[in-house]
């Protein structure tokens, strides 16, 4: 199993055929409209608390910005803090050595079950799949990853993996399926959100207690003391993290911070950006191992997978500076309609279009930098001013591309950008096709609305209804009106 | 050829354009990190944040602090009381509770079937309402504080600081730190906020005023 074939999920359709499936299910829709527009407003009212709260930004992404500059060196230090404080560190390139390291640690143990926290790292690189390949049962202890679990699904929003989930299926999914897990749901379980977070708690708590080993991954890590975060609201996280004997953790190169007084910026933007929370329940540091407080084995794994490739690229680079909020899931229409689903990855919405197809490579994720109406509303929430339309639009010329080399004739996007580079270099051209433009679309047209449009055009005009065109252009317009006008005026001044 | 040889390698070549004389923390902040807030009642503030994530709050004078411990506990109905080593024995109330002490230390079926747990802090965080543990005296190993189903806070008044920079200045990093705003919560299901999933359901804050 490779990397990039868990970043992808294989054989999910590109996002145009898995969107058009997500749009039709009303249900889904609704359920996403409310909970992003909860979230939306509660992030909105605590951001506008703090007058610093711009400053905060600019802050957290120069720092991010500083230290994918100099990663090498501030993984160096925190190998070697890390293993002062009495941890192990491993160094993974890609999903298939990393999942190994992992096994093999756990094997080491002789145990044959885990518990985890939330983590979309060990999600990307299928670690699940893995450890069961090995014979190894991990548990998912955070509560909507409980219920993906539960039932089989795929996560599809960063902080609330369940979002696609209302109240009524989870009872099923718990009814259904706990018993087959562990200790069966309640009798008589309800639909109460309070009623299913309690069965929850029955169910996990056994496996709590008799954990020997944990995996979790991380928020940040601080460099020059080794301290590593996780940033949580249930207990689940300090459960994993405090019980067991055992702690592997798995984290993304990208998460070092170079101090620990970095924290201070990072800890206040990021329950504020995800939750809306001016601080989220619960948040955990530790450093190495602490004698008779907790693991006394502790195992940090960096993971590249695709990251250094990112890296590489000077306009790509700074989707690296992400730290997994999903403010801009949350802002983002195209995902507020669609779910997490119909990005057919881990990463969804305006965060997974940039980084996905970065991670395992353009021409293996070549629709989703298209995936975006490119309004911006992702650039404004971003807590560390990521400019995702600016990397989405250059990774659609990289996409492009990729396509063109691959049939070596050119595509219809190419051959589209060709003709519009053609035309819209020349003034007088543009005058013309937009003359004809206008003419071509009014004979299709219905009461000015262009409907589903044949050959080729029926994927673009499939989902969607196009104003026709005015029957004068802008330019023309301004050119008769203004231009005659300024002239005129002009003339009459000599 | 290592894991750590191939991932140095290719950061090392990702970055070719990084100029070998910058330096790796050369620029200035661009953000003090103490943030103002000179002349803001950080009690008040603590007390009225920490109430708005459910948390249970009660400022008290020195004299009446053991026995806003005692009336939080008699609230929740606490049978059994872990007090974890270096509490102030002063706050101890007494009830019809039985005490637990970690040594030898408490396994964890005993934890889970405790009622209630004391602690002290190591700060405390006004603008956030946060409280602050470093496994220190009065606080004792993390497990203490989260097994069981109640968790009594006793806050100094003097510990409580602004903002999330000024706590972090006072801790070290070198101990387990856990921070927390109110008892454990999810919003997974409709995104409907409910208190208590794995952590205690009920924290009971209790601030003593300075003399
Ligand atoms: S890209 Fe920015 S807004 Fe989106 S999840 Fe990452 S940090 Fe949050």
């Amino acid at each position: 199993m490779s990397g990039a074939d868990n970043v992808v999920w294989l054989g999910t359709p590109p996002f145009p055929e898995a969107a058009r499936a997500a749009l039709a299910d009303t249900r889904l829709r609704a359920n996403l409209r409310r909970a992003t527009g909860t979230i939306r407003d509660r992030r909105l009212a605590v951001t506008a608390e703090l007058d610093d709260w711009e400053d905060l930004r600019d802050t957290a992404a120069a720092v991010k910005r500083r230290t994918l500059r100099h990663l090498d060196r501030h993984l160096l230090r925190l190998e070697e803090t890390v293993t002062a404080a009495g941890g192990t560190v491993h160094w993974a390139a890609d999903a298939a050595e990393a999942n190994a390291i992992v096994t093999r640690l756990v094997q080491a143990t002789g145990e044959s079950e885990i518990v985890k926290v939330k983590s979309m790292t060990t999600q990307e690189i299928g670690l699940n799949e893995a450890l069961a390949e090995a014979g190894i049962r991990a548990y998912e202890t955070d509560l909507a990853e409980l219920i993906v679990q539960l039932d089989g699904d795929r996560p599809s929003h960063i902080l609330v993996p369940a979002i696609h989930r209302g109240r009524s299926e989870i009872r099923e999914i718990f009814r259904r399926q706990m018993g087959k897990w562990g200790r069966p749901a309640p009798e008589g379980l309800t639909d109460d959100p309070r009623d299913l977070a309690e069965a929850a708690r029955l169910h996990l708590r056994e496996k709590f207690l008799r954990a020997k080993v944990a995996v979790s991954g991380a928020n940040f890590a601080a460099a020059d003391t080794g301290t590593v975060v996780v940033v949580e609201s249930e207990g689940n996280g300090r459960m994993c993290l405090t019980l067991p004997e055992t702690l592997i953790t798995v984290m993304g190169i990208e998460k070092v911070l170079p101090s620990f007084a970095d924290l201070d910026v990072f800890l206040r933007l990021l329950p504020r950006s995800s939750t809306g929370e001016r601080m989220n329940p619960y948040t955990s540091l530790w450093t190495g191992v602490t004698e008779g407080d907790g693991p006394q084995d502790f195992h940090l794994v960096l993971l590249d997978n695709g990251r250094t490739a990112t890296l590489a690229d000077e306009v790509g680079r700074q989707a690296l500076s992400c730290i997994r909020c999903s403010a801009c899931l949350n802002v983002c229409p195209v995902y507020e309609r669609t779910g997490g689903h119909a990005y057919g990855s881990v990463y969804p919405g305006p965060i997974g279009a940039v980084l996905t197809p970065q991670l395992v490579g353009v021409e293996n994720a070549a629709s989703l930098p298209f995936a975006s109406t490119l309004c911006g509303a992702c650039y404004d929430a971003c807590p560390v001013k990521i400019d995702i339309p600016e990397v989405l639009v250059h990774l659609r010329a990289k996409a492009v591309e990729a396509k063109r080399r691959d049939r070596l004739l050119p595509t219809p996007e190419a051959f589209a950008m060709k003709a519009a580079g053609v035309v819209l270099s020349s003034p007088r051209r543009l005058a013309a096709v937009q003359r004809l433009a206008a003419l071509g679309a009014r004979l299709v047209a219905r009461d000015g609305w262009i409907g589903v449009l044949p050959g080729p055009f029926a994927r673009w005009s499939g989902t969607r209804d196009t104003p026709a065109p005015a029957r004068e252009s802008l330019r023309a317009w301004w050119r008769r009106t203004r231009e005659a006008g300024r002239t005129t005026t002009e003339g009459k001044g000599r | 050829m290592s894991g750590r040889d191939t991932v140095l390698g290719d950061i090392r070549s990702a970055l070719v354009d990084v100029p070998d004389a910058e330096v790796p923390d050369g620029d200035p902040a661009l953000h003090d990190p103490r943030s103002q807030q000179a002349g803001l009642d950080v009690v008040e503030l603590f007390i009225e944040r920490a109430a708005d994530y459910r948390a249970t709050v009660v400022r008290v004078p020195p004299s009446d602090a053991v026995a806003a411990v005692g009336r939080a506990l008699t609230r929740a109905g606490a049978r059994s009381l872990v007090v974890p080593p270096g509490f102030p024995e002063d706050l101890v109330p007494e009830g019809p509770w039985s005490r637990l002490e970690d040594a030898p230390p408490l396994t964890v079926r005993q934890l889970d079937a405790a009622d209630a747990v004391l602690s002290t802090v190591a700060a405390a965080i006004a603008l956030t309402g946060t409280v602050v543990l470093d496994s220190g005296p009065g606080q004792g190993r993390r497990v203490l504080t989260l097994l069981p189903d109640q968790h009594v806070c006793v806050v100094r008044a003097s510990r409580i600081a602004a903002d999330v920079p000024e706590a972090l200045s006072l801790l070290h990093p070198r101990r387990p730190l856990t921070l927390i705003s109110g008892p454990s919560a999810t919003s997974d299901i409709e995104l409907d906020r409910v208190e208590g999933v794995h952590g205690p359901r009920t924290l009971d804050i209790v601030v003593i005023a300075d003399e």
